[in-house]
């Protein structure tokens, strides 16, 4: 016979074993990319693996700095179109729409964030490749595929739209009416209390948003696998085709079984992947942290 | 006492609904220029609302209906090209609790004037400094006015927001229950600061302690369950309540 108490220190127990799993999970990946890495790390200086643009498998070169560019350009692309447009329309959404469209602009974007991100690539293969090569790029005397670092940076923008909006709708909405109250007593219109007040009480989160944001574009894989062009270069322009560190590792995983060195530097971008967007979780959460009181 | 000419703020037949309740029903009431009208009556009985509809606060609360007239010197303040900025700019306002901004001591204190457009430096720097110093802040923060406000003691704050208030040159200062939350000297600092500027201001106090109110009060409007029951000189109403739920309530038996 187990008493209450037995039962509850049971129950207890029980309960960190899901916790452990998921913890135990995230460690063993990062455990098994590093061994998976090690082969690369051996043969090749870090200095090399990151900064060579010389991909070439066949011939054992194997520098990831194309790809890293490529990440990093497509990346600010989305940033740059997606954090004004995103923070604007989350103003829009939290200050000045009418309580029916907030309902309804609030839930498309649950919608929008739940849309799975092939289904944003077909979209893009679409409408925005061709848009791309036959406007954009003639529009700057460029000649171009459509397939390109700069499609797939607005394919992500649109992706981020929701994470962005619905972090910073959530903050302005929780600033306290009574600090509202307080800068119209002061005679400041609305525009100024959400320029001055709200905005800035909210900032932390809007911080921690785009750093959620700019982490979710980092790690895309699919979406802009679709809309770059793969080609393992350095892109002379945002109209050229490139490739990133996700697209790289979905894109030949299934060639590279051969050479061993191959699948050991894919591991290790798939590493370096993992690394670069748990910085960006911990940023943004110290963000939250530090700023919030 | 609802003569025009001579009050400040005059309301006539005003009622307000928030959604289906009716929670300010035919008030009437007038508040002279000089001295301190307290608003008093107890907890949730539509003084704080009463108040915001004074300078138009109450626009913000969803689902109002404001029925009636509030005039301020003579002036709709519900008129449909009433400047509402200009009219909330007449009225500085203390809350309960401090409310200071997120910015710096400093950009408290012009905030009012920064956004009516005030730039110069040098006129900001004095500005500050005046209205610190009228309310005895300017001792306890002059060498640290970058420091984020939300890092002073509630009742600094409180001052703060005070200064705030005043910097914008108001002809009102309308305070919520200002002293509730702060400790018992703090509380004393707010309620000398508000005797020496009633000369000057029109000031409004919405309190539902009674011993606030007996100790700053010169007009006092008693208010329960939305309706006005009794308004008067200080002196009458305390000593001599004409009605049977203000004497209730000065005693006790209603609060």
């Amino acid at each position: 016979m187990i008493s209450k108490k037995g039962w509850d220190r049971i129950y207890e127990r029980l309960l960190t074993v899901p916790s452990l799993i998921v913890v135990s999970v995230f460690i063993s990946m990062f455990a098994f990319l590093i061994y998976r890495s090690l082969p690369i790390l051996e043969s090749k200086s870090l200095g090399h693996i990151l900064l060579s643009s010389r991909w070439n498998p066949d011939r054992g070169s194997f520098g990831l700095f194309p790809m890293i560019i490529g990440t990093i350009l497509v990346t600010v692309i989305a940033m740059v179109i997606a954090v004004p447009i995103s923070i604007f329309s989350a103003i829009y959404i939290s200050e000045y729409a009418p309580r029916s469209v907030k309902s309804t602009i609030k839930s498309i974007i649950d919608v929008l964030a739940g849309i799975p991100s092939v289904v944003y690539g077909m979209c893009a293969i679409l409408v925005l490749v061709p848009l791309v090569s036959d406007h954009v790029g003639p529009f700057f005397g460029v000649d171009t595929t459509g397939y390109s670092v700069l499609t797939a940076g607005i394919t992500l923008s649109v992706m981020i739209f929701p994470i962005i909006i619905s972090i910073c709708v959530e903050a302005f909405q929780s600033v306290p009416l009574t600090l509202r109250e307080a800068s119209l007593t002061l005679g400041a219109t609305k525009w100024e209390t959400v320029k001055y007040v709200v905005f800035r009480k909210a900032s932390p989160s809007v911080y921690s948003s785009i750093l959620l944001g700019f982490g979710r574009a980092f790690g895309e894989t699919m979406a802009v696998a679709m809309v770059i062009g793969n080609l393992p270069f350095v892109p002379r322009s945002v109209f050229s085709p490139a490739t990133t560190i996700p697209a790289i590792i979905a894109t030949t995983y299934g060639e590279m079984m051969s050479l061993p060195l191959f699948d050991s530097a894919i591991m290790f971008s798939a590493l370096l992947l993992l690394i670069i967007v748990v910085i960006f979780n911990i940023l943004a959460k110290v963000v939250i942290m530090k700023y919030s009181r | 006492m609802t003569d025009n000419k001579e009050n400040r703020i005059v309301t006539k037949d005003l009622n307000v609904w928030i959604g289906k309740n009716h929670i300010l029903k035919d008030v009437n009431i007038g508040i002279p220029p000089r001295g301190i009208t307290v608003i008093l009556g107890p907890s949730g009985c539509g003084k704080t609302t009463l108040l915001k509809t004074f300078n138009r606060l109450i626009d913000l609360v969803d689902g109002v209906k404001v029925r009636g007239t509030v005039l301020l010197d003579g002036t709709d303040v519900y008129h449909n090209t009433q400047d509402i900025e200009g009219v909330r700019k007449k009225m500085g306002l203390l809350c309960q609790r401090p409310t200071p901004l997120p910015m710096s001591i400093y950009d408290n204190v012009i905030y009012g004037l920064w956004v009516h457009g005030e730039r110069s430096r040098k006129a900001l720097d004095r500005k500050a400094e005046i209205y610190l110093k009228k309310v005895g802040l300017w001792a306890e923060v002059h060498d640290r006015l970058t420091d984020p406000a939300t890092k002073l003691s509630l009742g600094q704050q409180q001052r703060l927001c005070l200064a705030r208030g005043l910097a914008v040159e108001p002809e009102v200062i309308l305070c919520d229950e200002p002293t509730s939350a702060l400790d018992p000297t703090s509380s004393r600092k707010i309620e000398n600061m508000l005797r020496e500027l009633k000369s000057v201001y029109t000031i409004v106090l919405v309190t539902h302690t009674l011993r606030l109110a007996e100790l700053l009060a010169d007009h006092v409007i008693f208010i329960y369950g939305g309706r006005v029951v009794e308004q008067g000189d200080a002196d009458q109403v305390f000593n001599n309540p004409t009605k049977k739920l203000t004497k209730a309530f000065m005693v006790g038996e209603i609060s």
